[in-house]
């Protein structure tokens, strides 16, 4: 079993804060594969789709047949301990601060051996389970499990720092009106969430949640993302002590371009879904960036709730899906700009929600409560893309398939008598 | 078809420039001291060379293109080998056939780095790609990780004991003592190397070098060259190469040299009895371990029982990297595949000095290099002997 985490102190503000360090982030091309693989929790490898050749680390070519077709296959996660170490020393600073560490070979049922970190739950000889996660660089790096689950095992030093475990950490959930805030608050809590704000614009206009929120034992707390003074004010008070930031506001009409003659709900689809998204960065990022190293309650993940549209537009909410591709292509820069604090960026993305807006839409939609258990589970795993939902599912099927074959399935015309 | 011989070489004028743990200078200054110590030592001038071979880490932007006209040589024979600790034996053996084939009268072959404050570091971030992908990500902070897994499976599947390994590292350094270029001059007991500070379990400070800056040289070229220049040389009785040998063995416990050994004593005409003296790669004692299991020394798994059989230092019953080898002298970078290799030249032409081992009539080489991710991946090895001493 581990030592379970015990709860931080208080930070003492005449302190130094301790400077972020990250591990190598420097890879070739073809083992970002197993980057893209831990974005979304998964275990693959290079495999030749000639012989079949599971293979690694990654290469250009197979080594079996100098086939140069090798796709990234979901693998068994087995293997067997053959050799181990504990490192006492590095010359790389992050490595340095958190020795000694475990490292040892496995040999994957497979057929690779693989280096990779090891759970400190592991015994020295049998078998293991292999995790692909990313670390504080955002790259994929292995790490070895007892095959058994072990009491506190998330509390091991290694395994916590490739998760973005919101256990002990402190939330900001920035619009408390929007139908999901409340099922959030629960299950962060659930999940050992020392603290969660929630954000409340207007709080003059009553709020039906408002009081299942504070009894839940959120704190409701004045944020207004169209209000730039509004969201610096909140980053004033909080921003020292916002270790996971959840942007769930959202503005939603439905229609395209056509369906109005004014352009006065695509802007405040812009002004919310977008440029709320630019004002929380702005306010929150530096502070949250400054503060990854802070130990048990660290700064670690920006969440941003998208709508699946964001990736392949629906007509029947055009505008509200162009602010959606709006705030998904800053998210891709926010991953760059937050890269060398180690924040990471985790984008939820969800099907249609099981609320008013989306009234005439057939089922399958998502509830509040399976989109709060995926935010948790990803920030758990520290995942990068979280796919909400079946709907949410089946588009990244489509689009990873053929993003034109998806965009010509999503803009059909009314088919005549 | 069979390997031809190596007969009609003669190797001469070894030359080591003394080792430093941090140097301002470039790797381009340590090879052009090396090169003018040989060539001192065999009262030859640069315009003298027509074949050149180097091998280095930190000579980045240059290769030997560059340090042609760095150094104003003229070759029409020119070799860069980038295979670290195999460089040297390597080097020797192509350098034999170009003198053999008349591609070149007499060849330089030289190794040598810098070592600047920090350029340790920078070198393992960058070592080779599937280190980059696969290691150093995981805080293997250069080979220590990786042989600490090598030692540790070695080990639990043989029974080795940490002292064993200490026997290795504690004779060396007793050979250290008596070689004037060693960097490590502090006496080592056995109870030393035990209780030495850990590193990466079960490796400990005493098993790992130290980086530091050096250069080694000789040259290559015909017996017929050499005696009428009445220069010391030796002759190469064998040499083999091998890389990314047993790449199916899930670990490391025997290197490339199985593969060719017994080639390697039938090409000289010799059994490990007629062996005088050994020089290992020595980055870690592991390895030696496996070197001499694997050069038929002892058989697989005997080497523990063998070093606690045998005393390994100059006037032992085995003599085993007689100056101190890497472990003691320091690791100069790709210097570290020449030491070994220079010291043997050294033994057999007489000219040894503190280090001599009596009657050192036949030595052998080997080298080892490149942990490309898991596992070393070249290994050489050769056998030279005593060809004239002047």
């Amino acid at each position: 079993m581990t030592d379970p985490l015990a709860p931080p102190q208080k930070k003492n503000p005449q302190k130094r804060s301790t400077s972020p360090t990250r591990p190598p982030e420097l890879r070739s091309r073809a083992a970002l594969g197993l980057s893209a693989a831990a974005a979304e929790g998964r275990f693959a490898l290079q495999q030749c789709s000639e012989c079949g050749t599971v293979q690694y680390p990654p290469r250009d070519a197979c080594h079996a047949c100098l086939g140069t077709d090798l796709p990234w296959r979901d693998q068994d996660p087995h293997g067997t301990l053959l050799a181990e170490t504990t490192v006492r020393t590095s010359t790389r600073l992050y490595f340095r601060e958190r020795a000694p560490w475990r490292v040892g070979s496995v040999k994957l049922n497979a057929g690779p051996v693989i280096l990779c970190h090891i759970h400190g739950d592991c015994p020295r000889e049998g078998e293991v389970r292999i995790l692909n996660r990313l670390d504080r660089s955002g790259q994929g790096v292995l790490l070895a499990l007892p095959i058994e689950r072990t009491q506190n095992m998330e509390d091991d030093p290694v395994m916590r720092s490739l998760s973005c475990d919101p256990n002990h950490r402190r939330v900001l959930v920035s619009d408390g009106r929007n139908p999901n805030a409340l099922a959030l608050v629960e299950h962060l809590f659930k999940a050992g969430a020392a603290k969660v704000f929630v954000g409340e614009s207007e709080t003059w206009r009553p709020n039906p949640a408002g009081a299942d929120l504070a009894a839940a034992g959120a704190e409701v707390l004045s944020l207004d993302l169209t209000d730039t003074a509004s969201v610096r004010q909140l980053a004033g008070e909080i921003g020292g002590k916002t270790d996971i930031l959840i942007n769930n506001a959202r503005f939603l009409r439905p229609g395209g371009a056509l369906a109005r003659d004014d352009t006065a709900f695509a802007q405040q689809e812009m002004e919310i879904n977008y440029l709320g998204l630019v004002r929380l960065a702005q306010a929150f990022g530096p502070g949250m960036c400054a503060r990854t190293s802070d130990g048990v309650n660290s700064a670690v993940a920006w969440v941003n709730i998208l709508s699946v549209y964001a990736l392949s537009s629906d007509p029947g909410f055009g505008c509200y899906s162009a602010s959606n591709a709006a705030a998904y292509s800053l998210s891709q820069s926010l991953r760059a700009e937050f890269r060398d604090s180690g924040l990471r960026v985790m984008n939820v993305y969800c099907g249609p929600t099981e609320d008013e807006w989306y009234q005439l839409l057939p089922p399958p939609k998502v509830t509040p409560a399976a989109l709060a258990r995926s935010v948790i589970a990803g920030l758990q795993d520290g995942l990068e893309d979280v796919w909400c939902g079946d709907v949410a599912k089946d588009i990244r099927e489509r689009w990873r398939r053929d993003p034109k074959i998806l965009e010509r399935e999503m803009t059909m015309g009314q088919e005549e008598a | 078809m069979s390997r031809q011989s190596y007969e009609g070489v003669a190797i001469v004028a070894p030359y080591s420039h003394p080792y430093v743990r941090y140097s301002v200078d470039t790797a381009h200054w340590w090879i052009a001291k090396a090169l003018r110590g040989s060539l001192d030592a065999a009262g030859l001038k640069p315009a003298d060379l027509d074949g050149f071979c180097v091998s280095s880490f930190t000579l980045f932007p240059d290769t030997a293109v560059g340090l042609t006209q760095h150094l104003g040589l003229t070759p029409r024979w020119l070799d860069h080998i980038p295979m670290g600790g195999a460089s040297g034996v390597v080097a020797l053996r192509r350098a034999a056939r170009a003198v053999q084939a008349g591609d070149a009268d007499i060849v330089a072959c030289v190794a040598g780095d810098t070592n600047h404050i920090d350029s340790f570091r920078n070198m393992l971030s960058s070592f080779s790609r599937f280190a980059m992908d696969a290691s150093y990500p995981y805080g293997f902070g250069g080979p220590n990780a990786n042989f600490a897994l090598l030692t540790d499976r070695y080990m639990r599947e043989y029974g080795a004991t940490r002292a064993d390994f200490g026997r290795i590292c504690v004779a060396q350094r007793s050979n250290a003592m008596r070689y004037p270029n060693a960097v490590m001059k502090k006496p080592l007991s056995l109870d030393d190397y035990l209780n030495a500070r850990p590193i990466a379990d079960p490796i400990a400070l005493f098993d790992c070098v130290m980086p530091c800056a050096g250069s080694e040289c000789f040259l290559v070229m015909s017996e017929e060259e050499a005696i009428r220049r009445a220069l010391p040389y030796a002759c190469l009785d064998g040499a083999i190469e091998r890389h990314n040998a047993h790449a199916d063995d899930p670990i490391q416990l025997r290197g490339g040299w199985t593969m060719d050994i017994d080639e390697l004593y039938a090409m000289a005409g010799r059994a490990p009895a007629d062996i005088d003296l050994l020089q290992t790669y020595d980055d870690y004692p592991v390895i030696s371990m496996m070197q001499i299991e694997d050069l038929g020394f002892c058989g697989k798994g005997e080497g523990p029982a063998f070093v606690r059989r045998h005393d390994l230092t100059i006037d032992g019953t085995f003599p085993h990297n007689t100056s101190g080898g890497q472990l003691s002298a320091g690791q100069a970078g790709a210097a570290g595949g020449y030491i070994g290799l220079v010291e043997a030249l050294r033994q057999v032409t007489g000219t040894a000095g503190n280090t001599q081992v009596p009657a050192a009539g036949c030595a052998m080489v080997s080298g080892f290099g490149m942990i490309n991710f898991d596992r070393g991946v070249c290994s050489a090895a050769a056998i030279i002997s005593e060809g004239a001493r002047i």
